[in-house]
């Protein structure tokens, strides 16, 4: 059980450490070393990650994290108490490159920040991350969030509806995002 | 640290924002964008929105979970190294809860309807709230007629062409600094 927790560890250290380009890419790796590698669960119980993943807050690669560190040690036998240690592991196993990282980067860019060459390299960065944001908002109007008209027109619609109705709550309004999110699922409640 | 003293205020104030920040994340770190900005920027106003534009650009060119390498740099930022370990916490936390309490307790949680109707209602929620901030942020950054394709070309080369942002970002820093450089002067 002590080899368990140390490859866990280890293996979600390599996670967070090389796991580049956001939660759906390090999505992928995990798969590729928990089922294929270390066969800890099958394909289809990794499936069951991803869709929990998706339908609960928090960001994806804790969320599979702390799945995959319980469900390895369940599956090799063991009981739900030691499933709960092994989550522990895995989700400090995955945070710890980043914590290592960015506090050196932290530092450095606080004490660099206003030096000429820093501050060229964010006046190029600036416009790009607006970029960046803009395309992570179109990647994310596909089928599976909005529904298509000749798919299912009244979730289509009604999905179309929902998001006018945030984005000019958000933008125009000003209102809680939060409270944008609750009201917006719980018409998907009524409605959808 | 002892209840009452301002570290001891601070760090909670902290804990709750992120833990918040962190229960509210639907859908991938770019979801947390417009709550940071509610909360950190103008709410706390820990950081401003230029910082919050850097910071994106930092934390996405770095490896790990984008939405945990935000919360390290504020943290570090308000309260150095014990900052960045409660911000990280505060971030994790709340997931950390939800998945173990599913993975013992509701195996069945995603078969559910009702879940599933709410989800149904709420993504399209989480894209309006990703998509508004970009044109709150293009203000903030500056951009005019004369560099908005700088925004238009990232965002085609990522959503049609599949370049990884990673890219993006390093081509956009190498030609901020070699404008400044060369050309500006």
């Amino acid at each position: 059980m002590i080899l368990l927790y140390l490859k866990l560890f280890w293996t979600f250290f390599q996670i967070g450490l090389f796991g580049f380009g956001g939660g759906y890419a390090m999505i992928s790796m995990i798969q590729g070393e928990v089922v294929g590698r270390h066969h800890w669960m099958t394909n289809g119980e990794f499936t069951d990650i991803v869709a929990i993943s998706q339908s609960t807050p928090g960001p994806i690669g804790i969320n599979s994290a702390t799945y995959v560190g319980y469900t390895s040690l369940t599956n090799a036998g063991y009981a739900p108490v030691w499933g709960a240690l092994g989550s522990l592991i895995a989700t400090f196993a995955v945070v710890l490159p980043s914590l290592i990282l960015m506090l050196a980067i932290s530092r450095f860019f606080m004490k660099y920040k206003n030096h000429p060459v820093v501050e060229q390299t964010f006046m190029g960065l600036r416009p790009a991350v607006i970029g960046l944001l803009a395309a992570a908002s179109l990647l994310l109007m596909n089928a599976e969030n909005f529904s298509t008209p000749g798919q299912n027109p009244w979730q289509f619609f009604i999905s179309v509806g929902l998001f006018l109705f945030a984005f000019i709550g958000q933008q125009v309004y000003k209102m809680n995002p939060i409270l944008l999110l609750v009201l917006c699922g719980l018409s998907g409640l009524l409605l959808l | 640290m002892c209840p009452g003293s301002i570290l001891y205020y601070i760090m909670w104030e902290l804990f709750k924002t992120f833990f918040h920040i962190g229960l509210f994340t639907f859908g991938g770190g770019y979801a947390m964008i417009p709550l940071i900005e509610t909360k950190v920027v103008d709410e706390k106003k820990w950081i401003d929105r230029e910082m919050l534009l850097d910071l994106i650009a930092i934390a996405q060119s770095c490896p790990g979970v984008f939405a945990v390498n935000i919360s390290i740099f504020i943290g570090y930022r308000i309260k150095g190294t014990a900052g960045a370990v409660v911000g990280a916490l505060a971030t994790s936390l709340p997931s950390f809860i939800i998945i173990l309490a599913i993975a013992l307790f509701f195996q069945q949680f995603r078969e559910n309807e009702y879940v599933d109707r709410f989800f149904r209602g709420l993504r399209p929620a989480v894209v309006a709230l990703i998509a508004a901030p970009v044109f709150r942020m293009g203000v903030r950054a500056k951009i005019t007629l004369r560099t908005i394709w700088i925004p238009m070309v990232s965002a085609v080369a990522i959503w049609m062409f599949g370049v990884s942002p990673i890219y993006v970002i390093l081509i956009a820093g190498l030609a901020g600094y070699a404008y400044g450089q060369f050309i500006k002067e």
